[in-house]
């Protein structure tokens, strides 16, 4: 999902008082879109918990009737040693995603400002590219890339002399897959957040750094103490939307591991999938889908008040 | 010097992927990489397009895409006016929801969307599919939508009005053109937000004939491994329509994005 770089300005719009039809109309104007909003994300978001207040398996499915247990499903997944697992994996997995592509992303954007414009023009063009590869697309490349037999980063490895990876598969070792899972997913975030980055860094007036540089600031002062802080809004939302996409991911590991991860590979959003549709513990599949939303709703609640004080101290 | 390895680094397997495609067989299963394609053949791709189902999987993501944008523009461009040119209560709680439910990843949601849908039998149609697309791209671009309608004066419309349109026809004869760029470009991102879109295509149409295109290519692999030339092929037919209207209508896109987006 995307979403829009800034706050919502909160001041209301100016009214002017008219006829009744005249003021009815904005609401006849925003009722679709409130009804399919409403029906099919916000509806469904509270459907899920009440789900998994319930057990509901394959004969619950079939009435459409679930039994009311409370709060049995959260107890059963608390004390679950796999899903620790699952989240400690997916923590980490999420901290390495989210650290790498927005370190890279505001080098690559840095980067982009001192180039030669030809040269801007086709790195641009090339993460355009990227950003509009489907992600199943870009899954199934790196597959290939990365194939035990024939895969060219096997061959590019040994070639360097990094070490003999004449079949070596990397998926043998939980902790190089997840490496690979790495690379995967922020190779897939580079753009968007590069773009996101770099759009801000135009933003950024030159007699500021000017100023720096004339009262001695270096580069790395400049960009420290004078864009860095200018683009905290932009780094927040960054930060903030690939913590969502990582801590949630799903399409990479899936089918990477054609679409039979063993329980190494699960992320929250795979081990909430096999619960329900693998074996048809709908109400289980719904409680570890709601502890994923928690989390990050305490992510998005951080990020709002941030984005809030920020934009109280402008 | 740098600009251009990054390219590289970031293009590469777009590259490999398109020149497998293009290799014969024997060509592809090298120990040691043919960087280029050097005897050239189209069978990879004859071969894909051969392949069970896939006519009928591009038909259902056309039509998944098509009317899915089309019910989405129209919503979307309703919602913008409504929150960019008139105050009325309930404005701000409903710019708060449109960026709140962004927050929300929808694979949490699969579980209730496939119940909800199996209740009213539209698992495995293709119109759940288009509803749950819809709800998702809506929000963003109802906000992206908003900012270009805000960033025409309403004293155009006005100056209209007293030239003697009437308020709808001011409207249509004066914002509607002018939006005309942040139409196009919320409309690239809806199609490539649902084009790329695998999880619930997955998981509401379990027949082969009612899939799209993304399914179908991640049920390539057979239990004997992927058939990594016809896959890559198929893989290149895939991403290409995004690609290519991405590039088609880019000029449209210059600033249209973020200018939409950054200036509320």
């Amino acid at each position: 999902m995307g979403v829009a770089i800034t706050t919502p300005d909160l001041e209301p719009a100016p009214t002017r008082p008219g006829p009744l039809r005249t003021r009815l109309l904005p609401y006849g104007l925003v009722t679709p879109s409130v009804a399919v909003i409403g029906g099919i994300l916000a509806f469904p978001l509270g459907m899920l918990v009440w789900l998994s207040l319930q057990h509901y398996g394959l004969r619950e499915l079939i009435a459409h009737q679930g039994e009311w247990v409370w709060l049995d499903n959260y107890r059963a997944i608390l004390v679950d040693p796999l899903f620790r697992q699952v989240i400690f994996r997916s923590l980490a997995f999420t901290f390495a995603c989210v650290v790498l592509t927005v370190v890279l992303s505001t080098l690559i954007a840095l980067l982009l400002l001192r180039v030669r414009r030809a040269v801007r023009v086709i790195v641009m063009s090339a993460l355009v590219f990227v950003w509009a590869t489907p992600v199943i697309v870009t899954v199934d490349i790196w597959q290939w890339m990365f194939d035990y037999e024939f895969g060219v980063i096997n061959y590019l490895l040994t070639q360097l002399h990094v070490g003999n990876f004449i079949h070596h598969n990397w998926f043998d070792n939980p902790l190089q897959g997840w490496g690979v899972l790495v690379v995967v997913a922020v190779w897939g975030a580079i753009p968007f957040v590069t773009i996101t980055v770099f759009a801000g860094l135009l933003q950024v007036p030159g007699e500021l750094l000017d100023a720096a540089q004339v009262d001695g600031a270096g580069g790395w002062q400049r960009f420290r103490f004078v864009t860095a802080p200018m683009l905290k809004p932009i780094f927040l939302i960054a930060t903030c939307l690939s913590t969502i996409w990582d801590f949630g991911i799903f399409n990479q590991p899936y089918v990477l591991l054609n679409q039979r991860p063993s329980s190494d590979y699960y992320t929250i959003a795979i081990y909430s999938y096999r619960e329900s549709f693998g074996v048809s513990q709908y109400g289980l599949g719904a409680t570890i889908a709601v502890l994923m939303v928690i989390v990050l709703v305490v992510v998005t609640f951080l990020y709002v008040r941030e984005t809030l004080k920020v934009a109280e101290i402008q | 010097m740098t600009g251009i390895a990054v390219a590289v680094v970031m293009l590469f397997p777009i590259y490999w992927m398109v020149i497998t495609a293009f290799k014969p067989g024997r060509d592809i299963l090298t120990l040691e990489p043919k960087w280029f394609p050097a005897p050239f053949t189209l069978d990879n791709f004859k071969d894909a397009i051969a392949r069970p189902y896939f006519l009928e999987d591009v038909r259902n993501s056309l039509v998944i895409v098509g009317v899915m944008l089309v019910l989405a523009l129209l919503i979307s461009f309703l919602a913008a006016v409504a929150t960019a040119r008139f105050g009325f209560r309930g404005r701000n709680a409903f710019l708060v929801m449109i960026i709140g439910v962004q927050m929300v990843p929808l694979n949490a949601l699969i579980i209730p969307l496939y119940l909800m849908l199996d209740g009213v039998g539209q698992t495995d149609a293709l119109p759940g599919v288009i509803a749950v697309y819809l709800a998702v791209v809506l929000p963003f671009m109802i906000w992206t939508l908003r900012g270009f309608v805000a960033n025409i004066p309403a004293e155009l419309e006005e100056s209209a009005m007293i030239d003697g349109c009437t308020r709808v026809g001011a409207f249509f004869r004066i914002t509607f053109p002018l939006v005309g760029p942040g139409l196009v470009a919320t409309a690239i991102f809806g199609f490539i937000q649902a084009w790329n879109e695998y999880i619930i295509a997955y998981v509401l149409l379990s027949s082969p004939g009612n899939q799209t295109l993304t399914v179908w290519l991640a049920s390539f692999t057979t239990n004997h491994g992927p058939e990594w030339g016809p896959l890559m092929a198929a893989a290149t037919l895939t991403g290409l329509p995004v690609v290519a209207f991405f590039l088609l209508l880019q000029r449209y896109l210059a600033g249209g994005l973020t200018a939409g987006a950054v200036k509320g």
